[in-house]
């Protein structure tokens, strides 16, 4: 590790300088920023009434606030029901037109991606954790609670710290069957979950430069299990190509500067690395996968589906070990595209037919499995092979129940042997 | 906002996660009063029912990190929680809590200092917190301004409502526009 101070300003600090109209803001410094784009999820039912407590009369510019509901989708309880109900009737009296719901649905943070409402220099804020993914585009994209929402709703702004940096450079070029998603969990099993608290996480260097907007999205994901405030990519022509035609509004992108300050430097190198698993009960106590495999840890389930891994791509990875094989006996495979446009992808390549064949259950886009409140809940003496990024006590169901978490193709060898497999033997 | 506060003290480990605080499966529910049943069923199951208003937690590293979800702090304040101090907090649960103007205070050490069932003494002005049961004590950096304009407000909703409110009376006044 290596420590870099310079005068220069990083990523973090040159998106709040912009959002706060300044020319440039210091580590620890309070700003108001202007937000560029608002999301709410059904927590975002529990902006409404403080929203009206504040007195609010009108939502300072309902083009920038989306909802998209996707936890309970459609509703599978009552409870959930009248969540999306407050939520309809708030968008209609507010006149919020950007409102995905049933039949145009999926996770709130891949409605925000593949729908370029978020762009490179935006301050985006979402009620959820996992916001930080949006970081991908070059924007600093950060979780709130619902009750901040309503004062974003009322005010166009929040109060934020200007972060310190954590840089973590990245080189080398991923073995077969290795992703953007061991490389994260390798990340935060070094970092652990508070190694990155209340910092903001820049990722660069040669590999970052080379992956895809997908794979940028599942790193930034993650920068939540190091407690980070915001998780970035720099913006490069990979950044600019995904938005070229869908970007909903002005980008504005910034670089960080060769002489960034940053409170550490992580180096990577990825060459030689074998995939990886974060085990119970922490997305930090991180093993490589091979050693664990070794240990014939017996699965009952397997969850494919996130917005950490549900895109296209992870679908496709995972279908191409599906096919022609079969879910062991005894093990549950469910399989959630992360958006309604990634469902009809795979609807048009044949992979929901793969996995049907195959004996898993492809269901409707959600969060699913993933936060234990929907479907594909884990009984106390269970364990699951999930492609998410929590394995907290308690995440998907019963508190002792176990959650091993790794890439797509990971939870599909795994699923095929009925333990946890490494996906480099069934290439 | 009393600044001296005191309480019986609950005590937790180290992250605490929002799962631990209010699960999953709760996400739904909306009632405060229903939340406080279920607060703490993982991380700490005979909190719900044993609690008292005013009672003091007090936990390791990273309280609250995980999910975004207010439901924690708030089935917290439902259950008449009188503060609580960690080693140090996850970020967005330290938002949502001073949000809804729930004292949560980060004193580094503090987790060490503290047994179950001990009585906890909080001195805002000092920025000192003592345990009354053993004498020990410990001093926690000021609460910042920003912070406890908000808490002095009595939460975001508050601070907000008054702002709008004095915007609202300043055309009339000047007649000029912002």
């Amino acid at each position: 590790m290596t420590s870099a101070r310079g005068n220069g300003q990083t990523l973090a600090e040159k998106v709040l300088a912009r959002a706060s109209g300044s020319e440039r803001v210091v580590p620890g410094q309070i700003i108001e920023g202007a937000v560029d784009l608002a999301m709410m999820h059904e927590q975002g039912a529990q902006t409404v009434a403080p929203y009206h407590q504040m007195g609010a009369e009108r939502v300072w510019d309902p083009d920038r606030v989306v909802i998209a509901i996707d936890h309970w989708v459609p509703a599978s309880t009552e409870g959930a029901a009248v969540l999306h109900r407050i939520l309809r009737k708030f968008a209609a009296e507010a006149n919020l037109p950007h409102f995905y719901d049933v039949g145009q649905h999926g996770i709130c943070h891949q409605i925000l991606a593949e729908n370029g409402w978020v762009v490179p220099g935006d301050l985006a804020v979402g009620t959820d954790s996992h916001t930080n993914m949006l970081g991908a585009m070059g924007a600093f994209a950060t979780g709130i609670g619902p009750t901040e929402m309503a004062a974003v709703l009322a005010l166009g702004r929040l109060w934020l710290k200007v972060p310190t940096t954590v840089g973590i450079r990245v080189k080398g070029s991923f073995g077969p069957g290795v992703t953007a998603k061991d490389l994260v969990l390798r990340i935060v099993g070094e970092v652990k979950t508070t190694g990155a608290a209340y910092r903001a996480v820049e990722f660069s260097g040669p590999t970052i430069e080379r992956l895809s907007m997908p794979q940028r999205f599942t790193l930034c994901n993650m920068t939540t299990e190091m407690g980070a405030k915001a998780g970035m990519v720099a913006p490069d022509s990979t950044t600019f190509d995904y938005l070229a035609s869908i970007a909903k509004h002005a980008m504005h992108p910034l670089q960080p500067d060769r002489d960034a300050a940053h409170e550490r430097t992580i180096e990577i190198d990825v060459d030689g690395m074998v995939p990886m698993v974060a085990c119970p009960y922490s997305p930090d106590n991180v093993r490589p996968l091979p050693e664990v495999a070794r240990e014939h840890v017996r699965i009952d389930q397997a969850f494919l589906g996130s917005c950490t891994n549900a895109r296209i791509e992870d679908l496709r990875e995972g279908a191409a070990l599906m096919k022609g094989q079969k879910v062991a006996k005894g093990v549950r495979l469910i399989v959630s595209p992360a958006s309604t446009k990634i469902y009809e992808q795979c609807l048009g390549e044949g992979i929901i037919e793969i996995f049907t064949h195959a004996g898993a259950v492809f269901t409707n886009s959600s969060c699913s499995a993933c936060f234990g409140g929907n479907m594909g809940i884990l009984a106390p003496d269970e364990t699951c092979a999930s492609s998410s990024n929590r394995n907290f006590p308690g995440r998907m169901g019963a508190k002792e129940a176990r959650i091993y978490l790794m890439s797509p193709a990971a939870v599909v060898a795994s699923a095929i042997r009925g333990e946890i497999a490494d996906p480099r033997e069934f290439a | 906002m009393e600044k001296i506060i005191e309480g019986q003290v609950w005590t937790l480990g180290r992250d605490v996660d929002t799962d631990q605080i209010i699960s999953g499966k709760y996400l739904t529910v909306i009632d405060p009063a229903e939340l406080k049943k279920h607060v703490f069923e993982i991380a700490l199951p005979e909190f719900a029912s044993a609690a008292r208003p005013g009672d003091i937690l007090v936990a390791g590293e990273n309280f609250g990190s995980g999910s975004s979800r207010e439901h924690a702090p708030q089935a917290m304040r439902a259950a008449g929680v009188g503060a609580i101090l960690a080693d140090s907090f996850a970020r967005i649960f330290f938002r949502n809590a001073i949000n809804l103007g729930l004292l949560a205070i980060e004193a580094r050490g503090v987790r060490e200092i503290f047994g179950a069932g001990q009585t906890a003494r909080i001195d805002l002005t000092a920025g000192r917190v003592t345990n009354l049961t053993t004498g020990r004590w410990l001093d926690f950096p000021p609460i910042p301004s920003h912070l406890l304009s908000l808490l002095e407000a009595g939460g975001l909703v508050e601070k907000v409502r008054r702002e709008l409110e004095a915007r609202r009376a300043l055309p009339l006044q000047s007649g000029a526009s912002r």
